[in-house]
């Protein structure tokens, strides 16, 4: 067994693994019980499992947890709550936009990634952000108006979307 | 059976698998109480206590044998109780597809989740209405007419002292059968129905806080995986014990054909699954993606069949100018899920729970008890939110490998899905192929219509879906879900005196088939309204002018109307193909004919030197009689659209002869953000009329709105869905493909 300390949403934990090649996203939903971060693919695709490392968002299927030893780790429970969310959460909430919601974690986390480096994103750049971001219900609208929400471009309401 | 009985003796005979986990988590604040699990409340549909409780807090918990599937029925159908009883949504709790706690109400499938869920539910809350006001009149010395329901109290109309729900029948049982004559409250006095409430489930889904079926967690719990067979229908000849021997804590599991391992910890299955060496017969088949359209059309055959017949369609030969148009095809398409399946069982010598994201948990129980020789009353199944399902995607499939497992190894097994376990192996949607023909009148009518499809009978009427655990370890299934009615909406909605369509039934179906969103009509209406747009042209009409003149339904002259307006459609005559950037084009569905009313317009322009598509505008104007929740309801037409074109535009399941090649999102792509065109939707909202599903109709126009906006861009006529790049250089150079 070989152990990784790291920090999580500002706390320092400590994990032992027989496999130093377990992917982060496995320890976090399961050693650690976050389960906010999802399996989508395992591959890096889909954008499921998005957390925040040193401030850039990772694939956390993609990342084993040795490569993490040391570093500063984000996920969605980290941002808020359903009692006070991070603005770019209470913007998801805003624009009621989520259906089943499995993709939303990535949503959420490359979201407050993108819009940590920038202040006033354009649509097309919203999309551009977002796309390797995978969604099957088709929330992408509402997706694209909460960003633009956090951004503080509050998206007139109206029948025509984004 | 007696469902009381069953519920109560369950809930003994298994009374530590009913508190080893907290029922379905509600965004709403209260937990289900207490009380709801020792009740014994009835299942029945026809008892106002199958459906509500009343508690002495004065909240009041709905049970719910449709679930919400990620589409807002969780609000939508606490709205319909909510304007009711008089009662806010925030103090009603919903239980949804538990079979220990929920009545049956038939799958969550065929967009019917409000139309039979949603409006049994509303009907047992005016009968509990009526009775909550009777009890109250006698309490208040005051005649039921003078009391009305508001804010969880019975009240007098002119004021004064009211009684709370919770005094009059909390934690008690109404002992009341549903009055179907029950009064309605007046729509012109709704004040919850109608509104854009927000969803109880949005505020934990953005937080990560939502509970899924993938994150149960049980005391000893073991994580499973399944190993698939390496092509379709082999058998499995041995396993190589020793190639996981460095892994610790997993077994093996092994039933004929099926094989598992377990572990306690999840990567340590995960990694011992992709290690597992075994060897398989191998086995070829299958008729392959490419070989499937001529496979269609060579047979073997079951039956042919005639499916509409009106008129005479030998008319046919004597309208004025005949058109033929086809083949359409429709490929083999997966549902996509976005998180691979997954359950959790706990199978006990004398009872086991599943926790499943099934559509059809009632339905299954019997299946599951007789793949696990248990008695149906001591196997529950309970339903959790998974991925997005749009159909029976591997949902249920994992469920029967969790139980599987979990009996064999005699502790709780979480099976977990791979994106190549779902992209192989969920059931698919079956492939479409239409040849239209018509012909049009001296007046410019269509005056005969035929449709001649080729469809596999394996997806009409199949009796059941196998599911492949139990399938592969030999054991009897019973059977379960149909593919849906995939024949619907082939004869086109107009009014034309002279219709057949038939049908030829081949055999067998390319792959294990399943239904899929709106099943079938997405293919047909493709045809029937490419087809439409076809005879409009040959008439050299506008598509809009033409679709109007046959068309007498008012509801359906609304929404095409509007869609126009939505759009800015200009009434013309057919441009010269290639004269205009922007192509425009135009669908109308009546879904099955009987429901809900969808007209879509579409501007797309396709960059003739890559051959891609890209859609600028779709405009939807929408009828499903009663609106309950408007933002909802557009999340869902949003969605319709955004994953139609998905399919129209990328999406085919690819095979050899031996096994599903396109195991990943890159071999499968899905639209994604940078192909989002502007969407703007007009709901045509009637309040006076039965509320209709609207989980499917969208999705049906979208494919031939796009095929008909790229034909007036470019002349080009698509009948083969993708519509990839290669398939509209090679329609750009012929005319069509």
């Amino acid at each position: 067994m070989a152990s990784y300390s790291f920090h999580v949403n500002g706390s320092a934990r400590t994990v032992e693994t027989s496999d130093p090649d377990q992917p982060l996203l496995y320890v976090l939903r399961n050693a650690l019980g976050l389960t906010g971060a999802k399996f989508g693919c395992g591959l890096g695709q889909c954008g499921a499992c998005t957390v925040i490392v040193d401030g850039t968002a990772v694939r956390s299927c993609q990342m084993s947890v040795a490569a993490v030893a040391g570093r500063r780790v984000t996920t969605i429970e980290g941002l808020g709550s359903p009692e006070r969310p991070h603005p770019v959460q209470a913007a998801f909430i805003a624009e009621q936009a989520a259906q089943c919601g499995y993709c939303t974690n990535g949503m959420v986390m490359a979201s407050v990634a993108f819009l940590a480096g920038k202040t006033a994103p354009t649509l097309d750049e919203a999309k551009a952000a977002l796309a390797d971001n995978l969604c099957r219900c088709g929330s992408h609208p509402r997706v694209l108006r909460a960003v633009l929400r956090a951004a503080g471009k509050v998206p007139a309401a109206g029948r025509t979307t984004p | 059976m007696n469902a009381t009985l069953s519920r109560r003796s369950l809930l003994k005979a298994g009374g530590a698998l009913v508190v080893s986990f907290a029922l379905p988590v509600r965004a709403y604040a209260q937990q289900v109480h207490a009380s709801d699990a020792v009740l014994g409340r009835t299942l029945d549909t026809k008892e106002v206590d199958g459906f509500i409780a009343v508690h002495a807090d004065n909240t009041v918990t709905l049970f719910s044998g449709k679930v919400d599937l990620g589409t807002g029925l969780r609000i939508a159908v606490r709205q319909m109780a909510a304007e009711e009883l008089g009662i806010p949504v925030d103090r009603i709790a919903m239980v949804e597809g538990d079979t220990a706690l929920t009545p049956d109400q038939g799958p969550t499938a065929g967009s019917t989740g409000i139309v039979r869920g949603g409006v049994q539910i509303r009907q047992a809350a005016a009968t509990a209405r009526d009775a909550l006001i009777t009890m109250a009149a006698e309490k208040l010395g005051k005649a039921p007419k003078d009391l009305d329901v508001a804010d969880g109290e019975v009240r007098p109309r002119d004021g004064g002292q009211g009684v709370s729900f919770g005094a009059l029948v909390g934690d008690r049982r109404f002992e009341l059968k549903v009055d179907a004559r029950a009064p309605l409250r007046d729509p012109k006095t709704y004040t919850v129905v109608g509104k854009p409430l927000p969803r109880p489930d949005i505020p934990t889904k953005a937080t990560g806080r939502h509970r899924y079926v993938h994150d149960v967690t049980l005391p000893g719990m073991l994580h499973g995986r399944v190993i698939r067979p390496a092509s379709v229908g082999a058998k499995l000849l041995d396993v190589d014990k020793g190639s996981i021997a460095q892994i610790p804590g997993v077994q093996i599991v092994r039933i004929q054909d099926f094989l598992g391992v377990v572990a306690p910890v999840e990567w340590d299955a995960e990694r011992a699954a992709r290690a597992l060496k075994a060897r398989w017969s191998e086995s070829a088949t299958l008729v392959g993606n490419q070989g499937v359209r001529e496979w269609m059309t060579a047979g073997p055959f079951e039956s042919d069949a005639v499916l509409v017949r009106k008129g005479d369609a030998s008319a046919m030969a004597s309208g004025v100018l005949q058109v033929k148009s086809g083949p359409f095809y429709w490929p083999v398409q997966t549902h996509g899920s976005m998180g691979p399946s997954c359950a959790v069982a706990d199978v006990r010598a004398d009872g086991a729970t599943i926790w499943t994201a099934s559509q059809a948990t009632h339905k299954f129980q019997p299946a599951f008890a007789k793949i696990l020789g248990l008695p149906e009353e001591h196997v529950r199944l309970i339903y959790l939110d998974g991925a997005g399902c749009y159909g029976m995607n591997g949902h249920d499939d994992a469920a029967a490998d969790a139980a599987l497992l979990s009996k064999s190894v005699g502790k709780p097994v979480r099976v977990q899905w791979s994106r190549a376990d779902e992209h192989g192996w969920d059931p698919k949607g079956p492939p479409q192929l239409l040849s239209l023909s018509g012909a049009l009148g001296a007046d410019g009518r269509i005056a005969a219509w035929r449709t001649e499809m080729w469809l596999p009978k394996a997806t009409a009427r199949l009796p059941h879906v196998p599911l492949l655990g139990p399938e592969a370890a030999g054991i009897a299934q019973t059977p379960g879900l149909s593919t849906g009615l995939i024949t619907q909406n082939g004869d086109p909605p107009y009014q034309v005196p002279n219709v057949e369509v038939t049908v030829h039934w081949l055999k067998d179906a390319p792959l294990r088939p399943s239904n899929i969103r709106a099943p079938g009509k997405i293919a047909n209406i493709f045809a029937v309204e490419s087809f439409t747009d076809e005879l409009a042209h040959a008439a050299r009409r506008d598509p809009l002018e033409f679709r109007l003149a046959q068309l007498n339904d008012p509801r359906g002259i609304e929404v095409l109307k509007r869609a126009a307006v939505l759009i800015g459609w200009q009434v013309r005559p057919p441009a010269a193909p290639g004269t205009s950037r922007l192509g425009r084009g135009l669908a109308y569905v009546h879904y099955k004919h009987n429901e809900t009313y969808v007209a879509m317009a579409m501007e797309a322009e396709v960059d003739r030197g890559s051959g891609a598509i890209r859609v600028h505008r779709v405009a939807c104007a929408h009828d499903c009689g009663l609106v309950i929740n408007p933002d909802s309801l557009r999340a869902q037409v949003e969605g319709n659209i955004l994953q139609t074109l998905s399919r129209a535009i990328y999406e085919e399941v690819i095979f050899d002869r031996a096994r599903v090649t396109s195991l990943d999102w890159a071999s499968y792509p899905i639209l994604t953000f940078p192909d989002v065109p502007e969407i703007t939707i007009d709901l045509v909202d009637r309040p006076t009329e039965p509320p209709l599903g609207a989980g499917e109709a969208a999705a049906t126009p979208v494919a031939a709105a796009l095929a008909n906006a790229i034909f007036d861009a470019t002349g080009a006529r698509l009948r083969t869905v993708p519509f990839t790049p290669d398939r509209v250089k090679q329609a750009l150079a012929k005319g069509s493909a």
